[in-house]
């Protein structure tokens, strides 16, 4: 049947108001509270949800037109890479070493905040945040994709990429960005909010994804560049929504303010910790380098963290207790965790290596205070036993931190030579830290982290039990193809001899 | 409380010494020798004796540092969970009462080629 139908267009602040805040209701057979139930517990008061402003003021019909046209975009320049060549294009194949952590930690934590975010989507009552919550999950499940779709040219032709999924799942190092965010996913939905969408959306979220875009740019990685760009005004949301998370718990009540002072502190700890695998990135992965992390933390730390706590001083938040004890960890936490991946290198599904003379060189530039009086004589060493015949390997695995999860590879905050110890005994079982931050999250809520996963005790229980072959198995890790030293690797030399065939006449 | 949750909730820890099949865990680090990342994590029968764990896998762990020859094991000070302690080393790790994740430190005061003066 054919009907002619006039279509009125209807205004922008009518539209808003039918797509979104016209979607609530008054429930009429069952209490607020049984529709929502996870609002009281975590003690944030909450009068009026009236009171969110929207700052975006998008309607969902918009949002899908949108994305779908960057979505167009994205594809047609990700095949266009893929039929090119595209991945000869880059400054050396070491940078994959970078992409393969980010692909097997990062990506899948996008897929878990677009669980997360679906979640308080539905907990929320207020009809604002539901919509707000609700487009930054879909925004985050097709990160996640678009993320690896932009990766997945590589893995025709290096190794390290194959397996991601089960690597997200049981390799050791993933678990550090795994864990951070099964903690906010298991905590309430405020809780939630201020750990991704302010402490990491916010605060953090600068820290990694500049330098790594920046360095997907610096080092001819245009796939990933691509997925940058597509993912930028997504970004921009999101922290406005971040943002407008704190400040609108913050003004509904005064009670509210020492629970999200103790998340702040909290996920500025977990985050500052998760993003230490981006300082090695920047120090050592990228072949052409962009800044050092101590340069990248001067800007988006020091500078836009601490304009940020100054704005939000007015509501009685301070900065986060672990702020100086970071910055005290700034010219160290690099160094110390390319060692580990070095000498840990047989378990890991990406290339490590030992710094050039040129990369000690920039090294000592960048870090005139620590590289060459801790860390240098190391990779010297190092250096000589590879040279040697006898490539140094550490079997001895390494202690976790029951909080994040990462080998405790750092030292005293004042002491650089002496590891940092800590630990703590709960219902009769002993617990280890890598950090007085990491030891605090545990001794608020005990019973949440005594249930962590630590890779490096599992690998001596069932299935595996201490058997590394079989762990390799387990992992979906392919000895001599995914692991080990760059130098002498299946990628060195096949991208040696591409590149080769591609700019040569040989 | 000890979480937050909407009712009582009590959890399982992961790493309880049942589920190392008769074996335990113990950590165990050198002093300002950072060539090693972190502390070793060791997994052993409580019936091992403290020197066969010295001895053995703690040895062979420590040789890629060039202190490591050099160690006097009659003169290693030791620390057990942060505090002083005294090994036995014909005793077991049981009679030497390192429990299941306890963390071993030793430590050789003058012994350091891999810090620049
Ligand atoms: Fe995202
Ligand atoms: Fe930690």
């Amino acid at each position: 049947m054919d009907m002619k139908v006039t279509k009125k267009k209807l205004g922008l602040k009518d539209k808003y108001k039918l797509m979104t805040r016209d979607l609530g209701w008054e429930p009429s057979y069952h209490s607020k509270d049984e529709l929502y139930p996870y609002m009281n517990y975590e003690g944030i008061k909450i009068h009026d949800w009236d009171k969110w402003e929207d700052p975006f003021r998008l309607t969902m019909d918009a949002y899908w037109k949108y994305q779908a046209e960057k979505e167009r975009k994205f594809y047609a320049i990700i095949d266009a890479h893929a039929q090119n060549n595209g991945h000869l294009n880059l400054t050396d194949a070491r940078y994959l070493s970078a992409l393969k952590i980010f692909l097997q930690a990062i990506s899948p934590g996008e897929y878990a905040a677009h669980r997360g975010f679906a979640r308080v989507g539905r907990e929320f009552p207020g009809v604002g945040p539901q919509v707000a919550c609700q487009m930054q999950a879909i925004d985050e499940i097709r990160h996640a994709q678009t993320q690896i779709h932009a990766m997945s040219n590589y893995n025709r032709y290096y190794n390290g990429f194959h397996a991601f999924a089960d690597q997200r799942d049981r390799i050791w190092y993933t678990s550090v960005a795994r864990s951070f965010f099964d903690d906010a996913m298991s905590a309430g939905p405020f809780e939630f909010m201020i750990a991704i969408g302010f402490s990491f959306e916010y605060v953090l979220t600068n820290l990694l994804f500049v330098p790594f875009m920046s360095g997907a740019a610096y080092n001819g990685d245009m796939a990933t560049v691509t997925f940058g760009f597509s993912a930028q005004s997504d970004e921009a949301r999101h922290m406005t929504l971040g943002l407008e998370v704190i400040k609108f718990i913050l003004e509904q009540d005064p009670d509210n303010l020492p629970i999200v002072q103790n998340w702040i502190d909290k996920w500025f700890w977990r985050g500052f910790r998760v993003l230490g695998l981006v300082s090695t990135m920047m120090d050592y992965m990228l072949p052409k380098r962009v800044m050092s992390w101590r340069e990248a933390w001067d800007i988006y730390g020091v500078e836009n963290g601490g304009a940020l706590f100054k704005d939000l001083a007015r509501y009685g938040i301070k900065p986060p207790k672990g702020w100086d004890d970071a910055e005290k960890a700034i010219d160290h936490m690099s160094h110390q965790f390319m060692l580990g991946l070095y000498q840990w290198s047989f378990g890991t599904a990406f290339h490590a290596w030992i710094p050039s003379d040129d990369d000690m060189r920039w090294l000592s530039a960048k870090y005139p205070d620590t590289f060459d009086q801790y860390y240098r004589p190391r990779w010297e060493h190092i250096k000589k036993l590879a040279a040697a015949g006898t490539p140094f390997k550490n079997y001895g695995l390494a202690k976790l931190c029951q909080t994040c999860q990462l080998p405790t590879v750092f030292t005293e905050p004042d002491d650089p030579t002496l590891t940092c110890h800590r630990e703590t005994v709960y219902k009769g079982e002993k617990y280890h830290f890598c950090s007085d931050g990491c030891q605090h999250i545990f001794e608020n809520e005990p019973e949440k982290y005594i249930q962590a996963w630590l890779p490096m005790p599992q690998l001596f229980q069932d299935p595996v039990n201490g058997d590394l072959g079989e762990w390799m198995k387990w992992v979906s890790l392919l000895d001599g193809k995914d692991n080990g030293d760059y130098a002498g690797s299946e990628d060195q030399k096949n991208f040696e001899a591409w590149r080769g065939l591609a700019t040569t006449n040989q | 409380m000890t979480v937050a949750a909407i009712k009582e909730y009590l959890a399982v820890p992961r790493d309880r010494v049942e589920n190392f099949h008769g074996k335990q865990l113990v950590y165990v680090s050198w002093d300002r020798h950072l060539l090693f990342a972190a502390p070793f994590l060791l997994c052993l029968p409580p019936e091992t004796a403290f020197r066969e764990l010295v001895n053995g896998p703690l040895a062979m762990l420590l040789q890629a540092d060039p202190d490591a020859a050099a160690i006097d094991w009659t003169k290693v000070e030791w620390l057990k969970s942060n505090q002083p302690w005294t090994p036995d080393f014909d005793a077991s790790l049981a009679a030497n009462g390192i429990g299941h994740k306890d963390q071993l430190r030793l430590r050789t005061s003058g012994l350091n080629s891999l810090l620049a003066a």
